[in-house]
């Protein structure tokens, strides 16, 4: 497909990476020269310099033969109008907007026929949507979820020796968990592999379990691991994200406390959430954060604009020992920098908004057997691809013993109704269910019949 | 520097060299000439030989490649080309010193066109078909080509961009689509459709077969190696004005042909640089025609001499360097203009050398806003080129590039006329521009029925070089030689 992304900010060098990869033809656009110049020296690409919401730009990008507009600049407006300028150009034309306004969210979604819009993204109401998820069950480092919340798979990080799965074989695992699990990828020393059964885990290693969804209290509870309810959250940073979580904390009952030091946004917040207490000072100054009741919280999101203060208050509240940790991360490449570091789990917006654009390339691009959900897992090493199976998926009703998968790829769990089912030897999957698999090692798995061996 | 990926790429080019050969080598066959076949299948071996070795030495070569290695992947896959492209030469014993075979192919390959030879007859049919075809893989570059057929691994990088730039001529080279293969292909295919209208012309003006295929590699790669002694002036008048009408099609940027196939007409009428360089041609063109008028026996009437002004105007300014007369005999003002357009050369993205007509529309453009600056030296002044910006790093290249340019004709005159031949100055002028421009003919006794096989093989390494210089655009070239590039920081 040709495809056309407008701003080659981070998110847009992400796209960019990985569309071109999987086979796709990029024109970028940026005001920026030197920005474009180092992306096409990077990838194989072509690039235009200029607005991208004037049609001449849009011209020489070539907007008439194109089949997608991505538009991720900073500026919403700039989005909206390009789209619209774009999809008038060209009638055809797929676009996808990112919108981070909170005050458009309502507009965009009731016009999107006037904006011409296919799809937008709202990063920041992801990356809170994935943070409250994450603050529920605080062991997960990062849970994704699938077959429409059937299926979950969680990363989970074997703190020490004492862990009860440190040095055990994955195949006596379901004996120490008591419930049907099944680990299908782990990361040792920045290193991801598709382990097998007789695998030994070790006390530093992450895991990535799949489970159904009721049954991630009790691998927490047999894994000796005790819930308690979330009651005081601490949220460092005042920005859209810090909104968004807000207002899903707030509905679930949990005292909200905002830290920011910009005394208009605090107002802003303050304004707009009565429920929560708004303070406005200096997050970086950490008795400042202790007298404001950092002891008693059982939760801390670190979410300022600034990386580094995100790790570092992290690590702080680890050693606090407070129970829910989240970190925001702007940059998705520090991650790997972090594995021995707790810093609790992670969130980076730019990554969830990047993922959600490809899933919408790779259905638009491939209707048939093409991905309904992809979630890039350990620090994207691994990817975790759910797909429908239908008529023309090849293998159908073959036990799995008899069939013969790519290398570094697993069938990570099978969906046949409201029914989970772990592969074995004897499974078989047949039209309409839904399979996850988990692919590592740079395989590019675009539909569902690029998992079978050649 | 990636040496192992360095090494990979020119395997693969001296390859691909050895299977460009095997044209010739049948056709050597065809002719039954045993030393020629020989020189054919020695040189092949040893290219399909050295070339796998060095693939071979370097299989796991990592990926990672910069803009310093693609210049210097570009510069050796040249050198390494002329190494053994003059391998048919001199093991058929045609041209018995290697010298001068290294020189003959590098002129081949840089599309120049100068010869040491007087009687190319001798060379016989595969050889001489060698020669021809070597302009046409140089013209639109060997690399380019490459990418065009061979997947290079990860073929998702990059890097690719960096060869493109430092074998395409001009001061800004892109992409036409977001893909360098299908881009590559693009230019190759337009070359193609181009080459294959041009032998079909000749054939129509009655050229020999063999004849029409030689004379249009050489126009497309605005070579300049005729096939007979007698240059182009054996021909029809009607296959010569073909010629003189596709070696200035093959000047033209082929961004412009490409315009063509997207149907943007009014882009082309636009494009500054393809207006100045029609100027150029038509206003020389005019002044040669009135200045030769009745001065020599080719051109008594005005029809002759417009039609010998054309050809030659066009073979100059596109650095051809065919000829159907003697142009040495011809007034100084002539002289004077074909030397002047000598440094001229043709549009960026073409095939042609010199030093380009958007450099020096830009160079032009610069120095009236330098002058203007002189009095009004808080005005801000922006530099444009078809509609947009040209970058101050853009014109910064350009100006360093004419500096090198100038810097490097001053110091190659001056090593040749150190030569023991002792030439008359605008031989010794002439030869260097001649080579380093890529035209091929000079003036005096380098002039258009004569050839370099006087010079000494100290002269004749430093025209070589020159040849080379002129055709990647110097920097590539200067890159191999600066310690810079082979220092580990």
């Amino acid at each position: 497909m040709y495809i056309i992304i407008a701003g080659d900010g981070k998110v847009g060098e992400m796209l960019t990476r990985q569309l071109s990869a999987e086979g796709h033809d990029i024109t970028l656009i940026d005001r920026d020269a030197d920005v474009l110049e180092s992306s096409i020296e990077q990838y194989d690409v072509m690039s235009v310099v200029g607005n991208c919401a004037s049609m001449e730009t849009l011209r020489q990008a070539g907007v008439e033969r194109a089949d997608l507009l991505i538009t991720a600049t900073s500026s919403d407006e700039i989005n909206l109008l390009c789209c619209m300028t774009a999809h008038g150009m060209n009638r055809s034309l797929h676009t996808i907007a990112r919108i981070r306004t909170p005050e458009y969210a309502e507009s965009v979604y009731a016009m999107r026929k006037t904006f011409a819009l296919s799809f937008t993204v709202n990063p920041e109401r992801q990356a809170a949507a994935e943070i409250d998820h994450l603050l529920k069950y605080p062991e997960f480092l990062h849970r994704e979820t699938f077959a429409q919340g059937l299926v979950e798979i969680v990363e989970i990080r074997i703190k020490d020796e004492n862990s009860k799965l440190a040095n055990q074989p994955l195949n006596r695992m379901e004996s120490i968990v008591h419930c049907q699990t099944l680990v299908c990828a782990v990361t040792r020393d920045g290193q991801t592999t598709i382990p097998s059964g007789d695998f030994v885990l070790r006390a530093g290693d992450r895991i990535f379990v799949t489970a159904s969804a009721q049954n991630l209290s009790i691998l927490l509870k047999n894994l000796g691991i005790i819930q308690k309810r979330m009651k005081n959250a601490m949220l460092v940073g005042g920005g859209r994200i810090c909104y968004y979580l807000t207002q899903r904390l707030l509905k679930e009952g949990v005292n909200v406390k905002i830290i920011d030091q910009n005394q208009a946004r605090c107002e802003a917040l303050a304004e707009s959430l009565p429920k929560a207490v708004v303070v406005c000072m200096d997050a970086s100054i950490h008795s400042n954060l202790v007298k404001e009741g950092l002891e008693e919280c059982d939760a801390l999101v670190a979410m300022t604009g600034i990386d580094e203060l995100n790790i570092v208050l992290g690590v702080y509240g680890s050693a606090l020992n407070i129970p829910r940790i989240v970190t925001k991360l702007g940059r998705a490449d520090n991650i790997r920098i972090l594995d021995d570091l707790s810093v609790g789990g992670i969130v980076s917006p730019k990554e969830l908004c990047a993922n959600q654009i490809v899933q919408y390339v790779r259905a638009m691009h491939n209707q048939v057997g093409a991905a309904v959900t992809v979630h890039s897992i350990a620090d994207g090493q691994a990817e975790a691809i759910e797909f429908v199976v239908d008529e023309t998926t090849r293998h159908c009703g073959t036990e799995l013993k008899d069939l013969k998968l790519r290398k570094n790829v697993l069938l990570a769990s099978i969906t046949r109704g409201r029914d989970l089912i772990f592969p074995r030897g004897d499974t078989y999957f047949q039209p309409g269910d839904r399979m996850v698999v988990v692919s590592a090692g740079g395989n590019v798995i675009s539909q569902i019949n690029d998992i079978f061996a050649k | 520097m990636n040496y192992k990926m360095l090494g990979r790429i020119v395997g693969m080019v001296l390859v691909l060299e050895s299977v460009l050969m095997i044209p010739a080598l049948l056709i050597a066959c065809a002719e039954k000439n045993l030393r020629v076949i020989q020189g054919f299948g020695g040189a092949i071996l040893i290219g399909l030989l050295v070339g796998s070795l060095l693939i071979y030495r370097s299989k796991q070569a990592k990926k990672k490649f910069y803009a310093k290695e693609g210049m210097v992947c570009v510069g050796l896959c040249w050198v390494a080309m002329g190494l053994v492209g003059a391998l048919p030469f001199f093991l058929s014993g045609k041209i018995p010193n290697y010298m001068d075979a290294f020189f003959e192919i590098v002129s081949g390959l840089t599309t120049t066109g100068a010869s040491v030879l007087s009687d190319v007859e001798a060379l016989g049919k595969g050889l001489l078909f060698w020669r021809s075809f070597s302009h046409w893989i140089g013209g639109m570059g060997v690399l380019v080509f490459f990418l065009a057929i061979i997947p290079i691994s990860g073929n998702n990088e990059g890097f690719t961009l960096h060869i493109l730039r430092a074998e395409s001529p001009g001061p800004s080279v892109n992409k036409m689509v977001p893909r360098m293969k299908q881009s590559a292909m693009i230019l190759y295919i337009m070359y193609c459709v181009l080459t294959v209208l041009d032998i079909i012309f000749l054939l129509i003006g009655r050229m020999p077969v063999f004849d029409a295929f030689c004379i249009a590699f050489g126009t497309a790669g605005t070579g300049g190696f005729a096939v007979t002694n007698a240059g182009l002036a054996g021909y029809t008048i009607f296959a010569q004005n073909v010629t003189t009408v596709f070696m200035l099609l093959f000047g033209v940027n082929f961004g412009v042909y490409y315009l063509i196939i997207l149907k943007n007409f009014i882009g082309i009428i636009q494009d500054e640089e393809l207006r100045l360089y029609l100027t150029i041609v038509a206003g020389s063109i005019l002044l040669i025609t009135i200045n030769v008028l009745g001065k020599t026996a080719d051109t008594m009437t005005v029809g002759t001499s417009l039609q010998q002004a054309a050809f030659q105007v066009a073979s100059i300014v596109t650095t051809t360097g065919f000829s159907t007369t003697d142009f040495d005999l011809w007034p100084s003002l002539s002289k004077s203009i074909l030397m002047i357009l000598m440094m001229v050369g043709a549009c960026a993205g073409s095939t042609g050398g010199g030093l380009k007509v958007v450099r020096l529309l830009l160079l032009g453009k610069g120095i009236k806003r330098n002058s203007h600056q002189i009095f009004h030296n808080k005005e801000v002044q922006v530099i444009r080129f078809n509609g947009g910006r040209v970058g101050e790093q853009t014109m910064a290249n350009v100006n360093s590039y004419f500096a090198a340019y100038v810097i490097i004709i001053v110091v190659s005159f001056l090593l040749v006329s150190a030569d023991a031949g002792n030439f008359s100055l605008t031989t010794n002028f002439s030869a260097v521009m001649a080579t380093f421009n890529n035209i091929g003919p000079g003036f005096d006794s380098v002039g258009a029925t004569r050839n370099f096989a006087e010079y000494s093989v100290l002269s004749k390494g430093i025209l070589s070089l020159d040849m080379l210089l002129g055709r990647l655009e110097i920097f590539p070239i200067f890159a191999l030689f600066m310690p810079s590039t082979y220092q580990r920081k």
